[in-house]
């Protein structure tokens, strides 16, 4: 284990991130616009963006935009709403703990849990089956997260789990949002670096036809600092040279098939569906729910599920100023919003970017804000 | 709302007692306010208190230690009890405790076994660290009433040369004294069972010796100290940059951070900055103390990973500013506990 981790450590060699970005400043000043503009779509590169303060470093006129990369801030109020009355309404349910603080119309899975809801925090879901297989009781799984987290909850539920376990799935699927952002009126978007954990499954390929269609070039990338600057490179000369195409810069991890396997079982137990994405848009096949073969652990089947109790309340005050939906679809930054670090830090979130480890916010503000930190770099 | 939610709420939380914003909070707004200004007392929030009588100071300082599991790699809590109060003296320049005081509280059916193996322990430390217990006090409770064993000790001793954690000013370089967040590393690693190929373990040491090395090698130039115990290395620069009314800019390749160590925050999703140390001290020396200090630091057997990690800079007075070598960004402390991730 530790030598994996170690072997990780090459990928964050700051000479050769100094050449990398050489070659980045070079590129961009050869398109001669500025600003050229880029966005990632995961949480875990801005993560890793923010950890190692890269943007101090990236060239003045290349703009990283952060895009709709966490799968609990893009979780509707209608599906947290759901949680809720299940967990209200006596029912056990199991959450990421990223979920328990985003608030639905009026009240957080946290919120209910107070309240006296019966809520419980696992790391998994293998975890929250267990929960089930050690009480007679029913246990829902509120299960979120991108095709990644939507994986492991098909192989669970294909190895035939126990009768008292049911799945809420508020799973999503990042490809049509790329669409949706491709398309929007005010994306100045030219280019996507996509997520590389997430590529590993569905593959590179599954990007071909987005490029096709839209003319933006994407980069798969990975998640150290070195494979960041690598995909920028990429993306930014496919800009440069007008070409439209999908690149892979993870390729020690990604294949343009992917993982065959786990593509199946994922269509095999779930449906695309179109819905809401919280602060963005109607995504097209966006949502991701079970087929009905799997009806007999849908929570939304076995549950009659009434969430109208909870929709008699006004939002707050600070809730209306929130920006969270600008930021997610790469609209605004956290620093715009003037609630980020006063009346909205993690102890006490208004928006779900300020909830989950994932999102923007939250990783803007663990990690210092954004000051110009610009100029330790000659 | 304000800046200043999560530290007073109605209750008291996990947070007050982290070593961060909260629990700084708390002491300032509940526990400073009303008593006397005295010459380095509370109001200083230093790692003790100093009493000036003649021309020498008095130092004195508590702690009272709580952790679990009570046996860890690396030491035990009695080995922790006595080396924290020698190591909150020695911080301040008081490098040979004139002695400590020990109080035990239990809880109703621990075994004598243990308690005898964690006093060994302390006889033991107090030897290493040329100190001695005392006096004490011990208490019993019923069971449930406390976790195990809660034991505090107080220390007190003599400095002519005293050290605040105040006195930066920019231009002034930034040691430590070895490896940064083993303690901390070593207990979440024992706590979360993960299966490491090394295991991982605590640097709990007295390190009076150490610091006397440190204060005859650097003499007047070695100007602020602190140990970074709680809220690591991080909430220690916060502390001494914000006291001091300078800047602190990091190297963060040249902060000595041991690979199992790096592995281990990976895995756990935590930064070695922000973990306890229990036998590292931060040094703050002029420009013309530095490679003195950091030989006879390196000279000493606790010293031995002692690295230059940064300095003091007039910008940006209170903050702490990382250069990652990928890029710069600041440096902020962890108030409360983070939640897991999920994908």
């Amino acid at each position: 284990m530790l030598d994996r981790a170690a072997s990780q450590l090459k990928f964050r060699d700051p000479r050769r991130a100094r050449a990398l970005l050489d070659a980045l400043d070079r590129r961009v000043q050869a398109i001669g616009r500025s600003p050229v503009s880029v966005m990632h779509v995961c949480g875990s590169h801005e993560q890793a963006i923010a950890r190692y303060g890269m943007r101090s470093s990236f060239p003045r006129h290349l703009e990283v935009i952060m895009g709709p990369g966490c799968p609990v801030c893009v979780t509707d109020l209608p599906e947290v709403d759901e949680a809720v009355a299940l967990a209200l309404s006596g029912v056990r349910v199991a959450t990421y703990g990223d979920m328990l603080n985003v608030r639905g119309t009026s009240m957080s899975l946290g919120d209910a849990m107070a309240d006296g809801g019966r809520v419980e925090v696992v790391y998994s879901i293998t975890q929250a089956v267990s929960l089930a297989r050690d009480a007679d009781e029913p246990l829902v799984f509120f299960a979120s997260g991108f095709e990644t987290t939507a994986v492991a909850t098909a192989a669970v539920l294909l190895a035939n789990p126990p009768a008292n376990f049911s799945v809420l799935s508020a799973h999503k699927y990042i490809p049509p949002v790329m669409e949706i952002v491709a398309e929007m009126p005010e994306s100045r978007v030219e280019g996507f670096l996509a997520a590389g954990h997430a590529a590993t499954i569905t593959g590179f390929g599954v990007f071909e036809r987005f490029v096709e269609r839209h003319g933006v070039p994407v980069v798969v990338a990975g998640f150290e600092p070195l494979d960041i600057l690598a995909g920028l490179v990429e993306l930014v000369t496919l800009i440069q040279e007008g070409r439209a195409e999908v690149r892979n810069a993870f390729p020690r991890c990604v294949t343009r098939d992917g993982n065959r396997r786990a593509q199946e079982q994922l269509w095999e137990v779930f449906r695309p569906i179109g819905g809401r994405w919280r602060g963005i848009a109607h995504v097209p096949n966006g949502n991701l729910r079970l087929r009905e073969e799997f009806g007999k652990w849908d929570a939304r089947s076995r549950f009659d599920i009434d969430p109208r109790p909870l929709w008699d309340h006004a939002p707050s005050r600070l809730v209306e100023r929130c920006q969270c939906g600008d930021i997610m679809a790469g609209i605004a930054s956290p620093t715009d919003c003037d609630l980020f670090g006063r009346d909205c830090v993690p102890s006490a979130p208004v928006g779900a970017c300020m909830v989950s480890a994932e999102g923007t916010c939250k990783i803007w503000h663990r990690y210092g804000g954004h000051p110009d930190l610009r100029g330790g770099r000659t | 709302m304000n800046s200043k939610i999560g530290t007073f709420n109605s209750r008291v939380e996990l947070a007050h007692g982290g070593g961060g914003p909260a629990m700084r909070g708390l002491i300032e707004r509940m526990f400073i306010p009303g008593f006397p200004q005295t010459d380095v007392g509370l109001q200083a929030m230093d790692d003790g208190a100093a009493l000036r009588v003649g021309d020498r100071w008095l130092v004195v300082t508590t702690d009272s230690h709580v952790i679990h599991p009570v046996f860890f790699p690396g030491g035990d809590i009695g080995r922790l009890s006595i080396a924290g109060t020698v190591n909150d003296l020695a911080a301040m320049g008081c490098t040979e405790p004139l002695g400590l005081t020990c109080a035990v509280v239990m809880e109703e059916g621990f075994p004598l076994a243990e308690l005898e193996r964690i006093w060994r322990s302390i006889k033991g430390t107090c030897e290493e660290a040329g100190t001695t217990v005392v006096a004490g006090d011990t208490k019993v409770m019923g069971r449930g009433e406390v976790d195990g064993i809660v034991l505090n000790t107080t220390g007190v001793g003599w400095a002519d040369h005293l050290v605040r954690d105040c006195g930066l000013t920019a231009g002034d370089n930034i040691i430590v004294s070895g490896s940064i967040g083993d303690h901390g590393l070593a207990i979440m690693a024992t706590r979360a069972s993960l299966a490491l190929d090394t295991e991982l373990e605590s640097d709990v040491a007295p390190l009076g010796g150490l610091v006397r090395a440190v204060l005859d090698a650097g003499g007047g130039g070695v100007v602020a100290m602190k140990d970074a115990t709680r809220g690591g290395l991080a909430s220690a620069l916060f502390e001494m940059g914000g006291k001091s009314g300078v800047g602190v800019v990091l190297d963060e390749p040249s902060i000595p951070v041991r690979d199992g160590v790096t592995a281990a925050a990976e895995l756990l999703g935590i930064d070695p900055l922000h973990v306890a140390n229990e036998g590292k001290v931060v040094i703050g020396v002029r420009p013309d103390a530095t490679e003195a200090v950091l030989a006879a630091l390196r000279a000493h057997p606790l010293g031995g990973n002692a690295a230059l990690i940064g300095r003091c800079v007039t910008e940006r007075p209170g903050s702490v500013v990382l250069d990652t070598g990928f890029g710069r960004r600041l440096l902020t402390e962890l108030d409360g506990e983070p939640l897991p991730r999920i994908c």
